[in-house]
């Protein structure tokens, strides 16, 4: 479990995270949004010992970070922002250094070392300096880092920035599968990200937790919550279909794109308007190219509580 | 302990992954022997010793022990690697220890390198080997007071440049604490008690009583506090700058 009390960092005259408490129970996937320079990546040194609060406590399993760092420090596998590594080192040797410092030895060692780099697929690189690597890769070794001693808990700090999309899917599908026994928290500006890994997000602005909730609670808050949006066969029936629409007593709003001739109609305080807005366009014979219901956009969501 | 060990082996493997370490132990002993030959005038004293090898140490480590102590910590902080390092179950202190460790061990390395001379000098001669082996203990102890000042200018900055330059000129005090140019910096604003506690700092005369072949206690003592202090400052500085 991850636990934080009240915590606080202040850099003479800044503060980069003011009074930041939460919790977090195995199985839960965090993700950790805000825009840069938020305080996601000085709360997430701080829960991994890099840096110490100003005020405030953090734990992770039960281990104070500050006044039992060791032992948290062993439970935890941290993957820092942009993924450091030693550049001169070989992939193969970087990872011993881990292992050693992880304090496994004999068979153990040797199985988690096989284990990270199989899961990681580093075994064409092993030999690399990690100087010489792609950003990919590099992620990968951090990656890789970060799982060699199983620890139950999980902080990484963008851990798909700068991948290519199967990339991205690659270590999406290596999160979710750990999710099922570890505690995992990633900080991330990608907000579909958020929908591919996270049941629960944190969104942080100002060094303060502006919202905490599931990522479809968050999505409700969208004011294209239940939103219809429609395309039309005819881009000359527009105008028409838009009055028609407005005219709706449970539509709020109707916006328009004339590029695609894509009309959404927004609901009046979130309820559900799919049955009216078809209804309608049964009734009054437009022509449809799409029809669906939207359930909310994460990033106006994003936009509105952090502007 | 174990920590301390497995952060100094990967140390000293970075040396020897890139070209430094080869081209540190060449200028080390280019500069060693051209120094002991040339301005030492090694055959024209027609002694058998190695006064004027070690009489050069201390000026000759003074520009290249600062070139290994500077990475050792302003690179971990320039590129990162630190926090990696920081967030592994390992204490500040022997992550301090264990860098340094790896510096002094390669210092060792390049010193041991010279034995050549001390073949050449036996072969000329009968010197006092006693001597000698004290001369190479003392140097030994210099070069890790000198990485020991060099790794707390090194936390200090994320430019290795700047941690070179440091680097040298606090050296460069300590060298000369108990000489004029040092010492009259202090003559006039600081009561002599205090003027003399800092010529008794000086690296010289603690070197050169070792380099004479005279194991003191004392000059032991200072070493290691000095070294000491240092390095506690080390972990002191990392711990307030290490996240800059």
């Amino acid at each position: 479990m991850i636990k934080t009390e009240h915590l606080c960092k202040r850099y003479s005259a800044l503060v980069a995270v003011d009074d930041v408490s939460f919790e977090v129970r195995p199985g839960e996937v965090l993700g950790f949004l805000g825009p840069n320079g938020a305080g996601k990546t000085t709360t997430m040194r701080m829960l991994a010992g890099f840096i110490s609060p100003t005020s405030g406590r953090a734990s992770i399993c039960g281990h104070d970070v500050e006044r039992d760092a060791l032992a948290a420090k062993s439970c935890l596998g941290y993957l820092p922002e942009g993924a450091p590594a030693y550049g001169e080192m070989t992939v193969r040797r970087f990872l011993e250094f881990v292992a050693d410092l992880r304090g496994l030895d004999g068979a153990k060692r040797v199985a988690r070392l096989d284990y990270a780099i199989d899961r990681l697929q580093l075994s064409p690189v092993l030999e690399q300096s990690v100087e010489t690597l792609s950003k990919g890769f590099r992620r990968r070794v951090g990656l890789a880092q970060a799982i060699m001693h199983d620890p139950p808990v999980m902080i990484l700090d963008e851990p798909t920035d700068g991948l290519d999309p199967n990339q991205k899917h690659e270590v999406r599908t290596l999160i979710n599968e750990m999710a099922r026994e570890k505690i995992v928290v990633i900080s991330t500006h990608i907000l579909e990200e958020v929908d591919a890994v996270c049941n629960r997000a944190i969104i942080i602005s100002r060094g303060r937790i502006v919202a905490d909730d599931s990522p479809q609670g968050l999505a409700a808050k969208s004011r294209y919550h239940n939103a219809v949006s429609i395309r039309l066969e005819r881009a000359e029936q527009l105008a028409a279909v838009r009055g028609a629409l407005a005219a709706l007593p449970s539509v709020a709003e109707v916006e328009v794109s004339d590029r695609e001739s894509r009309l959404t109609a927004l609901p009046r305080a979130g309820r559900p308007i799919l049955s009216a807005v078809s209804e309608l366009a049964a009734r009054q014979g437009f022509a449809l190219k799409e029809l669906h219901l939207e359930s909310g956009r994460l990033d106006e969501v994003f936009r509105t509580i952090t502007a | 302990m174990r920590n301390v060990g497995i952060i100094m082996r990967r140390e000293l493997g970075s040396y020897f992954a890139t070209p430094i370490a080869y081209i540190f132990i060449v200028i080390f002993l280019v500069l060693a022997s051209w120094f002991t030959f040339y301005l030492g005038g090694f055959y024209e004293r027609g002694q058998a010793d190695l006064d004027p090898f070690f009489n050069f140490h201390p000026w000759l480590y003074l520009f290249l022990i600062p070139a290994i102590s500077m990475r050792l910590w302003a690179e971990e902080r320039k590129s990162g690697s630190i926090e990696l390092l920081m967030t592994q179950p390992v204490t500040l202190g022997q992550a301090v220890l264990g860098k340094f460790f790896a510096a002094w061990l390669f210092a060792g390395i390049a010193l041991a390198l010279t034995f050549p001379l001390w073949i050449t000098v036996n072969y000329l001669g009968s010197p006092d080997n006693g001597a000698i082996l004290a001369a190479y203990i003392g140097s030994f102890l210099l070069a890790a007071g000198f990485l020991a000042i060099g790794s707390c200018m090194s936390a200090l900055t994320r430019n290795q440049v700047v941690a070179f330059i440091l680097a040298v000129v606090v050296c460069f005090v300590f060298l000369l604490a108990g000489y004029p140019m040092v010492i009259d910096a202090f003559h006039s604003w600081l009561p002599q008690a205090a003027v003399d506690a800092i010529a008794s700092l000086s690296f010289l005369t603690h070197f050169n009583s070792i380099a004479k072949g005279v194991l003191d206690v004392r000059d032991l003592v200072y070493f290691a506090m000095l070294i000491a202090y240092f390095l506690i400052a080390t972990s002191v500085v990392l711990e307030v700058r290490k996240a800059d």
